[in-house]
């Protein structure tokens, strides 16, 4: 096994795209508001762990991409927020979070 | 020097990429919602480890605290006032099966397209670090360069704050 296998980007970056692929996933899959809102916080993470792999091993000022993954980190929080409120406003209009319900603006 | 400590970090980053990836697939597979958001809080440890191995601890614990204190708990909290469970599949197995597989070819073409892309990519040599990225970094950097949308995050959280405040109260009756 090679020992420095944790100083290149090879692993980072190919764990970055398993956890975008599995959000893509969960996002198609998903039949509840609540599973497809975690497959998004996946996706999430996948574009930080990405950012931090880059910053790490090619970006010139490392303090850049830290700050960028801080960003995203409180826009993920903020987007939590906002989808669980509209999740407990739609549970309490339609008594069920299944995406399949919520058909009223179909033309 | 510890001896062995070789081992022990390449054990420990093991650990660490295999927690990130069994979390993510418990996040994703899972029928009962709660397994689930454990799988998320899982995934984020392991993800803490891995900006660990980054260089940067900073981050490690921003993603304990962030992702684990706050957006799990709230997950849990919406869990609570919902009923979110999965459903018992109303279509035909037929159909559940079809759909089931154009999903799973959809995420591994992505998986593959993008490990690919990542890994035979021309990525530029790297270069010098003009800073450390410690902390002090980070902050001095936080002050000067990037103070306005230091400023702008703090306004979106704020509007989010508020947002999500109107939009939970908005419909609620007395009964």
């Amino acid at each position: 096994m090679n020992p420095r296998l944790f100083d290149q980007p090879g692993v980072y970056l190919a764990l970055a795209a398993f956890l975008l692929a599995a959000g893509i996933y969960g996002l198609v899959r998903r039949r509840t508001l609540i599973g497809m809102l975690i497959s998004g916080e996946l996706i999430f993470s996948a574009a930080a762990l990405n950012f931090m792999t880059l910053n790490r091993f090619v970006a010139p000022n490392p303090a850049i991409g830290q700050i960028f993954v801080l960003f995203l980190m409180g826009l993920a929080a903020a987007e939590v927020a906002i989808a669980l409120s509209i999740i407990i406003a739609v549970y309490r209009n339609y008594r069920s979070i299944q995406p399949k319900e919520l058909s009223e603006l179909k033309g | 020097m510890i001896p062995g400590s070789d081992s022990i970090v390449a054990v420990l980053f093991g650990l660490m990429v295999a927690l990130t990836a069994g979390g993510a697939l418990l996040a994703v597979l899972s029928t009962r919602i709660i397994r689930s958001v454990s799988g998320l809080a899982v995934c984020c440890f392991g993800l803490a480890g891995l900006y660990c191995f980054l260089n940067s601890p900073f981050l490690a614990l921003m993603e304990i605290l962030i992702y684990i204190g706050a957006v799990c708990v709230t997950i849990v909290f919406g869990v609570m006032l919902s009923e979110p469970d999965e459903p018992a599949p109303s279509e035909k197995r037929g159909r559940e099966w079809w759909w089931g597989g154009i999903a799973l070819l959809v995420s591994v073409a992505v998986f593959w397209g993008v490990t690919r892309l990542s890994l035979h990519g021309p990525w530029p040599a790297p270069v010098a670090p003009e800073t450390d990225g410690s902390v002090r970094a980070i902050g001095i950097a936080l002050l000067t360069t990037y103070s306005l949308p230091f400023e702008l995050i703090s306004l979106v959280l704020l509007v989010a704050i508020l947002g999500a405040l109107v939009i939970a109260r908005g419909g609620r009756r007395s009964e």
